[in-house]
């Protein structure tokens, strides 16, 4: 097995963007065409997350999947404002591989076990955005906006009981920082779950991708900004 | 025409655009008296083994897919679609599967479950679904049993997670993947037009 790298892309309204600390979000580029590039390069798979709340902007990103997934045979990986099992068949019919829920499963953690009974829990991805708090991490969830007091390495914990197949651990204070990963957030989930992690927030270089799988056991590293502003190619990793 | 059998598990559309992005005539079956249109089969499949045989008893597929392997006719199953070949699975005890190839399917005990991601095969004996791909070659799995088959000659590629297993089997124009081809990039398209093209 090889440690996966997986380029993510946040969507809004079509467009590529990235923030800082989910903040200050900037244009990054065309969605298909970042995704054509980075399969080129070798990426193993693709996320995409759709960042904008509006109904244009997920009918957008569902054009997006159907655009990319005719092109480009790597997983594909949609996340951003799922609330139903319908919104999952709509995402996976348009070509996506495997769905990503982060709000909606805090809100009502039988909807993990809902869509992993109807579709598999391979098809299951938890989503975590988890900010420090004094010792441990808590779950935000409205794009980081808001504090749900949920334990994080409990919740992934629950999340792989109830029928996630793989847990993307966002870091919220490391996002778009570049100053490498929450490496002791990524060992603390890594060693209570038995399903893959997939490392996210903070990748700045090549040694902090190898610091996150060396010492944090991630199975995965997602990566953005890293590669959106073209400081290396995914090759390089 | 390659017929894609819809038996209600399983992502089939990322199976038929790749065979759409190579130009091959495919389409989806979901009623087994449209099999007469098509000449070649490919069974996809996640889950687990027990669910997929009810669900393709229910449909009434058994019966009609397990006379087109009989026969002998063209066939690829990927994933689950390659388990179902054997006879039984830990998975589900009492769940027959078509059994046109004799063995069994086990659970991944040393490592973690499932299996997620890319890793390589080792080609184990030449088939012409290898044309162009080598050993080292990768492709993209995503499972928790492997299959155990009783009779090696025809295991045709091994892949290591924990320890050695069957990754592809193969015995005239039956072929099984464990890996998706759909989603594994360059190699995975090459394997798919290869068995379309050569097998």
């Amino acid at each position: 097995m090889t440690i996966r790298v997986i380029p993510c892309l946040d969507i809004e309204d079509g467009r590529v963007v990235k923030g800082t600390r989910f903040k200050q979000i900037r244009d990054a580029g065309d969605p298909a065409e970042l995704a054509a590039l980075y399969n080129s390069q070798g990426a193993d798979e693709i996320i995409f997350l759709d960042i904008g709340a509006t109904y244009r902007s997920r009918k957008i990103t569902v054009d997006v999947v159907r655009q990319v997934s005719n092109c480009v045979f790597i997983p594909l990986t949609v996340g951003g404002g799922i609330q139903s099992v319908e919104d999952m068949r709509t995402l996976l019919n348009a070509g996506a591989d495997k769905i990503s829920v982060c709000s909606a499963a805090l809100a009502d953690p039988s909807f993990l076990t809902r869509g992993a009974e109807v579709f598999g829990s391979q098809c299951i991805v938890l989503s975590i955005d988890a900010k420090k708090a004094g010792e441990r991490w808590r779950c935000y969830v409205k794009g980081g906006r808001e504090d749900t007091g949920v334990d994080a390495l409990e919740w992934a914990v629950e999340g792989e009981r109830l029928g996630a197949g793989e847990i993307l651990l966002n870091s919220i204070d490391k996002d778009g920082t570049q100053s490498g990963y929450d490496i002791a957030l990524i060992e603390a989930v890594s060693e209570r779950v038995n399903i893959p992690v997939i490392a996210s927030g903070g990748a700045g270089n090549l040694e902090q991708i190898a610091d996150a799988v060396r010492f944090g056991k991630a199975d995965a590293v997602l990566i953005a900004s890293l590669l959106h502003y073209k400081t290396h190619s995914v090759e390089d990793i | 025409m390659i017929g894609i059998i819809d038996y209600g598990a399983g992502n089939l559309h990322s199976v038929r655009k790749a065979f759409s992005y190579l130009e091959k005539d495919c389409l989806i079956v979901q009623n087994p008296g449209d099999l007469a249109k098509v000449t070649r089969i490919v069974l996809p499949g996640v889950g687990s083994f027990g669910h997929a045989v009810t669900e393709i008893r229910k449909r009434n597929w058994f019966a009609p897919l397990r006379d087109w392997l009989t026969k002998g006719r063209p066939f690829l199953g990927i994933c689950l679609g390659m388990q179902l070949l054997f006879e039984t699975s830990d998975e589900s005890s009492e769940s027959a599967g078509f059994s046109v190839m004799e063995g069994t399917c086990r659970k991944f005990k040393e490592k973690k479950v499932p299996q997620i991601g890319w890793n390589d095969i080792e080609i184990k004996k030449y088939s012409p679904l290898f044309a162009g791909l080598r050993s080292r070659d990768y492709f993209y799995f995503v499972h928790s049993f492997y299959v155990v088959p009783r009779d090696e000659k025809d295991t045709r590629a091994e892949t290591f997670y924990g320890s050695y297993y069957t990754s592809v089997v193969g015995r005239d124009r039956i072929f099984g993947v464990q890996f998706h081809p759909e989603n594994s990039g360059d190699k995975g398209l090459r394997l798919l037009r290869n068995w379309v093209e050569r097998c």
